[in-house]
């Protein structure tokens, strides 16, 4: 009873925050509301055994990506709000009408798919004790996902991948200071000349000609 | 299924619905950090299907593959954020079309 009461209140606090970030006008109620969800999806990893991707969240996605989110919002100041309905244009309406309507439609089937898929092997496994024919052969009764067995999957089976990852971040972190150095260079050329004419096409035309003079450099 | 427990479709309702509510809001917003949010909804909602697909097969994988998603989101984030740092210091009011500025 008590997982079921700690799946209510970590689902609720998921879906507010959820429809928090696609419904709030200023972003720093959004990136506050992207943090809800997240210590939510926390709490249901750790009734769900997987502590460490639960510690691994919150310290990364709460402590890093939503710092990092606050960080871009403030250095830029763009946290005044804007108005939802500002040019969203009519086929992405209905593209994105659409997408949640075929997706409420796939939801319906899953669930009951899934409560079929499940309902043999969930009966078999409450019957002996949870005895189930796993996927990989595994018995659920000695599943402990600590952070030894996570260890061991990651640098058995999946070495090379995590290599890979290690790559994967030396690339970003190059390319986004490459990528601000330059963008700073020019954007301090040009602040003055926004600022002179204080019109958003004249800003957006003033971006287009750095990045061109950018490529041509 | 006797009286109430928690099941493992529970937890991929949760996850489809946010994938859902963050594919939506990936649609309908303009403003490229809410976007960036939203893309960070959806892939909490296919993190919280390994998790729970690992917790019901007895199988650490699902968590291994976790690991790597939040790597790549990290990475993802980062070059994100600096793309739009990028475009908005340039022009403040952008929206997610003026993205198209940073064509060659």
């Amino acid at each position: 009873m008590v997982e079921v009461v700690v799946f209510a209140v970590a689902a609720a606090a998921c879906l507010v925050g959820a429809i928090g970030v696609v419904l709030s006008r200023n972003p720093v109620h959004a990136a506050l509301m992207l943090v809800m969800t997240l210590f939510g999806i926390a709490v249901l990893f750790v009734a769900q055994q997987a502590h460490f991707i639960a510690a691994v969240q919150v310290i990364v996605y709460a402590g890093a990506i939503v710092v990092l989110f606050l960080f871009v919002i403030m250095l830029l100041g763009v946290d005044r709000a804007t108005e939802l309905s500002m040019g969203a244009l009519p086929a992405q309406r209905w593209t994105a009408a659409a997408f949640g309507l075929g997706g409420a439609a796939v939801l319906i089937w899953l669930v009951a798919a899934v409560d079929r898929l499940f309902k043999g092997a969930k009966s078999l496994a409450l019957e002996t004790a949870g005895i189930a024919e796993a996927g990989a052969g595994n018995d659920p009764t000695d599943y402990v996902a600590d952070v030894s067995a996570l260890a061991r999957s990651l640098f058995s089976d999946y070495v090379y991948a995590f290599e890979l990852t290690s790559l994967l971040l030396i690339v970003a972190v190059i390319g986004t200071v490459i990528l601000a150095r330059r963008s700073g260079y020019g954007a301090d050329g040009r602040r003055a000349d926004q600022h002179g004419a204080g019109q958003h096409s004249d800003a957006s035309e003033a971006a287009g000609t750095g990045t061109a003079s950018e490529a041509g450099r | 299924m006797s009286g109430l427990e928690v099941v493992t479709s529970w937890y991929l309702v949760l996850g489809a619905l946010l994938f859902i509510i963050g594919g939506t809001g990936l649609l309908v917003r303009r403003n490229p950090l809410i976007m960036l949010m939203c893309v960070e909804l959806m892939l909490n909602g296919v993190n919280l299907s390994f998790i729970a697909f690992a917790d019901r097969f007895g199988d650490v994988h699902g968590q291994t593959v976790v690991l790597f998603v939040l790597v790549v989101a990290a990475a993802e984030v980062v070059v994100g954020l600096g793309l739009v740092v990028a475009v908005l210091r340039a022009s403040p009011r952008a929206t997610a079309d003026d993205l198209s500025a940073l064509r060659g």
